[in-house]
């Protein structure tokens, strides 16, 4: 059965920032996008690189040979060995998509008062009612 | 000749014949006034314009059986049919003309050696043989000629491909040449690359070989960089509805070249994000292949592993490639392809690659 992690307090990753985490032993990338939080594994599926200190690009857009644009700004990491591009949002990858994906978990934003409820996991922090909380669940 | 291949061939659609021009004052009567004086004034109905690709007295240029009495081999339509027409019971055969035309440094010469080639095929061969189709030869150093020259003959649907050489001035995706394919695509004329050079550059991509057997192994690269040009500069998305046929190309070093395309392109896009889905995905809707010759490893085990790597059964196209000698004996379809490939090869494919040939 999943359990939810308390990986970090919110305002430590601002938008547009990522913090490494480990939770279970494992290494995860917490994104926050505008607001919204993700978290991707930490290894690229293709040869096992750090995958989420990778570059954080846009997606790239064409309609046509010699039409260059771009969406999606910060919502995709490339990764810092062969400049493979996975969807932050989803773990897919952008040229097999269907077929290569880094796994991703869900997160959730909490305030301290809830999580005092519990269950959950706090491995590295302290928490406190005041403030809100990433959690991922893993 | 087994009797699986006797039945294959039976109706087959040959993709790769080579009607020979005789000499160039064959061409005389079919060319523009102006040009008919101008190649008078210069002597040039004196000279041959063979391709340089394909010395005269090199074995691949003809299969010893296949020698004329007279003329230049393949240059003589009884012959063909009683070579190759016959034999095979061919339902029908595209003749591919190889000549310098397609070379001259002069657009302008060029664009009219390739009309008065066209002109002489539907008029020598073309009218002569309800059986025969035939590429369009076009000036294929002029993006602008070259369409001129598709529109001319489009209107003949006896004429069911452009044909372009696989090397020439300028890598075959650049933008300059796109009238070609916008012209080709209307038309719905794929483009045949056939294996050759304008000699612009040299055939290897390190210089200048001392030997024959250099330039002629070297062709396969040329058709990888070929292929490569036309995936980069985004042809394939600009002209949805082309398809190219790599003509005497060889088959086998595709498949290792598509893996490397995919590789590539997934780290480097950047540079095309027009290029929106796996290249070798590309490749096997749009890409043919004559399967002669056929270079092959000698064991049939081996064949059928690199086939298998192609990922897909549509995109050989049977050919004899007369008279040019690439294979041994009579048998013209290589051994060992799978029988479901091979049914679709002869016939199946080619009616689905050239629009022209769907009603024929």
């Amino acid at each position: 059965m999943a359990s939810r992690h308390v990986v970090a307090a919110a305002d430590e990753i601002p938008p547009g920032g990522r913090k490494i985490v480990t939770v279970r032993g494992r290494q995860i990338g917490v994104f926050n996008l505008g607001g919204e939080f993700f978290a991707l594994i930490n290894v690229c599926p293709h040869q096992g690189a750090k995958l989420c200190e990778g570059a954080i690009v846009s997606q790239l857009v064409s309609n046509g040979p010699g039409e260059y644009g771009l969406a999606r700004p910060g919502e995709i990491i490339r990764c810092p060995w062969h400049c493979w591009e996975f969807d932050i949002r989803t773990g897919q990858s952008w040229c097999e998509p269907d077929d290569v994906k880094a796994r991703s978990f869900n997160v959730t934003v909490e305030a301290g008062g809830t999580l005092a409820k519990g269950p959950f996991v706090a491995e590295t922090l302290s928490v406190s009612v005041e403030r809100q909380y990433v959690v991922v669940e893993m | 000749m087994s009797s699986t291949t006797l039945t294959a061939l039976g109706g087959a659609i040959d993709c790769d014949i080579h009607p020979a021009v005789p000499n160039a004052r064959a061409l005389l009567p079919h060319m523009d006034e102006y040009w008919r004086e101008h190649m008078l004034r210069r002597g040039l109905e004196r000279e041959n314009f063979d391709l340089s690709a394909y010395p005269v007295n090199a074995p691949i240029n003809v299969r010893p059986d296949w020698k004329l009495e007279k003329g230049p081999p393949g240059s003589s339509l009884a012959d063909m049919q009683a070579h190759v027409l016959e034999p095979m019971g061919t339902g029908l055969a595209i003749c591919n003309v190889l000549h310098g035309a397609q070379a001259m440094m002069s657009e302008d010469l060029s664009a009219a050696l390739c009309r008065g080639v066209n002109n002489w095929l539907a008029a020598e061969w073309l009218d002569r043989d309800p059986r025969l189709r035939a590429s369009i030869l076009v000036p294929q150093h002029s993006g602008e000629l070259a369409a001129e020259e598709i529109e001319r003959m489009a209107g003949d649907r006896r004429f069911v491909q452009v044909l372009m050489l696989a090397m020439a001035e300028l890598p075959p995706g650049r933008r300059q040449l796109w009238p070609i394919y916008r012209a080709a695509e209307k038309h719905g004329l794929p483009i045949g690359l056939h294996a050759g050079s304008t000699f612009r550059h040299p055939p290897s991509a390190g210089g200048w070989g001392s030997t024959l057997m250099e330039d002629y192994v070297s062709y396969a690269q040329g058709f990888a960089a070929a292929l490569n040009s036309l995936l980069a500069e985004g042809v394939f998305q600009k002209f949805p509805d082309l398809k190219v046929v790599l003509i005497e190309s060889g088959v086998t070093w595709l498949p290792a070249s598509m893996w490397r395309i995919n590789k590539t392109w997934r780290g480097v896009r950047s540079e095309v994000p027009w290029l929106n889905k796996l290249p070798a995905d590309i490749i096997r809707a749009r890409v043919r292949l004559t399967a002669q010759p056929l270079d092959a490893p000698a064991d049939s085990a081996g064949l059928g592993m690199v086939l298998e790597q192609l990922g897909s059964e549509d995109m050989l196209l049977f050919a004899s490639d007369y008279p040019h000698w690439q294979y041994d004996g009579a048998d013209a379809v290589p051994a060992g392809i799978p029988a479901g490939m091979l049914q679709k090869m002869m016939v199946e494919n080619a009616r689905a690659t050239y629009p022209r040939l769907k009603a024929a």
